[in-house]
């Protein structure tokens, strides 16, 4: 997208938030380069070289079928952002310690930066972007709390969160508040936001247990 | 280490779809291959660049290591079965909670949902020295960075030390030898059966290793056979976060009562050697005695006969020692 393109998109008057992420794929292309060159390693300079054969994937997020070429050496999360524009999976501590970058695989919680795309195989992978209902445009019960709540500060862990809830909540719709924390224990909110964070919890085991 | 280094350099994955094919692919690839179970240990290893392996063979495609069964003696843990698997099983729940509760302390939901037991199992030290790619001796270097007289040693070790001073991260190591479990090895042509204890091995043994695993080697099975099913038993693992973190002490015991007197008992601690420790006279100690308040002290003494602190992690003596003492007052 150069910036000819970006003005007709802006007259098209896209929402921000779809201008803001055609400005990320930009981005990720330039960077990508940036990662994949850095530390005096050239690793894909020699296209031959061990190991950077890309292999198209079928990957099912979110319940469709997305084709893409995978890194053999690529995590789940660098593919969700970087390679399918779903940003919603956020990076923190790219160690497994923080949990913003939790998805779903077959409804169970896991930290998206710390497993290889190519180990998912024909697992159900549930982004944050895939909560709403996508024919009636209805909130999940977990966002519905989030704004009922206003559970989060800056909200940079809340996709984390929100997708470990849902996880949670699949397994035990009535949890008591300790239960909760119990089940939210690997994911970190840096604004401290832990009590309203909790409150969201109760609130949306609420509401799952109305639908 | 403040550089983030987000991509993983290259390597060559390999993902077979049996355990034959995985020991052909260890056994080809020799010291050049890195195991991935659940990568919980494996991927900050590749993304800090400390270890850089050329063949990494994934082995979550292979079925027949997923999974626990009754093996007529007992159950059978397959080395790929996820934590949270572990913790959510009837029947290690029903005869083995011991296992269930150290599992249960395993780090986040997370990590236990992906994390399995064969790797919680063979997971590398912590010792940030050595995990920041100092050269220490278990990197291959010739100097202990955490006993330097500037270190900062307050989670290393106080027993069992020979030039390295790391401790065995595991919370199931010390419930698996306290249930007297054996690991089934496999390498391409020969299987070996591990007491739990002597799966993991001293510096003083292999100072680059933490078990008995060899390039080639791959953990297939823990078996925890009948004999500790459905004693008493008790679980405590002390860290420096509620919610999630390593063992800073754990104790780990299963007990069977003759009447008022321990008829029979295992104990195990971790986080206090560079390998799980097995309180072999402790155990002698209290078998026979009813769990009263003066044997329990008792106990708590004999175990920490012979440490030897560091200099920031001397509380581990105490912390040790209540612990076992705590193991022995429960059965009272």
């Amino acid at each position: 997208m150069d910036e000819v393109d970006i003005t007709r998109a802006l007259e098209r008057s896209v929402s921000r938030r779809t201008f803001i992420k055609g400005v990320i794929a930009v981005g990720a292309t330039a960077s990508s380069v940036g990662y994949l060159f850095r530390g005096g390693t050239p690793l894909l300079a020699m296209p031959a070289a061990q190991g950077t054969a890309e292999r198209l994937l079928t990957l099912t997020v979110n319940g469709q079928l997305r084709r893409v070429d995978v890194l053999p050496h690529e995590t789940l999360a660098m593919t969700l952002r970087y390679k399918l524009g779903l940003t919603g999976t956020k990076l923190g501590c790219d160690r497994a310690e923080c949990g913003a970058c939790t998805v779903l695989l077959d409804g169970v919680p896991h930290y998206g930066c710390s497993i290889l795309t190519h180990q998912i195989r024909g697992r159900a992978i549930t982004t944050i972007e895939g909560l709403q209902n996508p024919d009636t445009g209805a909130l999940h019960p977990v966002q519905q709390a989030v704004l009922d709540e206003g559970g989060f500060q800056c909200a940079f862990c809340a996709p984390g969160f929100c997708m470990t809830m849902v996880g949670m909540l699949e397994e035990n719709p009535d949890p008591t508040r300790e239960e909760a924390a119990h089940a939210l224990s690997g994911n970190l909110c840096r604004c401290g936001d832990y009590h309203k964070i909790l409150n969201t919890a109760m609130r949306a085991a609420q509401l799952v247990r109305r639908v | 280490m403040a550089i983030i280094r987000d991509m993983i350099p290259a390597f060559d994955l390999f993902q077979p779809a049996s355990v034959e094919d995985a020991l052909a692919l260890l056994a080809e690839h020799g010291e050049d291959a890195w195991v991935l179970a659940g990568g919980l240990d494996t991927f900050d290893w590749l993304k800090d660049r400390i270890k850089r392996p050329k063949a990494v063979v994934d082995l979550s495609g292979v079925e027949e290591l997923t999974g626990i069964r009754d093996t007529g003696a007992g159950i059978e843990i397959g080395a790929m079965t996820p934590l949270s698997r572990v913790v959510g099983d009837p029947r290690v729940r029903a005869d083995f909670a011991l296992l269930r509760e150290a599992a249960e302390h395993v780090a986040t939901p997370q990590i236990r949902n992906q994390g399995t037991l064969g790797g919680n199992l063979s997971q590398d030290t912590r010792c940030w020295y050595y995990r920041s790619g100092w050269p220490c001796y278990r990197a291959g270097g010739n100097t202990c960075y955490a006993s330097a007289p500037k270190a900062m040693n307050r989670e290393h070790c106080i027993l069992g030390r020979s030039r390295c001073v790391a401790v065995s991260p595991s919370d199931t190591a010390p419930a698996l030898i306290a249930l007297g479990a054996r690991m089934v090895v496999r390498r391409a042509g020969s299987e070996s059966i591990h007491e739990a204890q002597d799966f993991f091995i001293g510096p003083a043994t292999d100072i680059q290793r933490m078990t008995v695993l060899r390039a080639g080697d791959l953990l297939t099975a823990v078996r925890i056979p009948e004999d500790w099913a459905g004693a008493r038993h008790y679980y405590e693992k002390v860290r420096d976060r509620g919610s999630w973190d390593f063992a800073l002490v754990s104790v780990a015991a299963a007990f069977r009562m003759d009447g008022d007197t321990i008829g029979d008992a295992r104990i195990a601690v971790n986080g206090v050697a560079p390998f799980p420790v097995r309180l072999d006279s402790v155990e002698r100690m209290v078998v026979g005695h009813a769990p009263d308040e003066a044997l329990a002290t008792e106990a708590g003494e004999l175990a920490v006969a012979g440490a030897r602190p560091l200099r920031h992690n001397d509380y581990k003596v105490p912390l040790m020692r209540n612990l076992v003492r705590r193991a022995i007052r429960s059965v009272a």
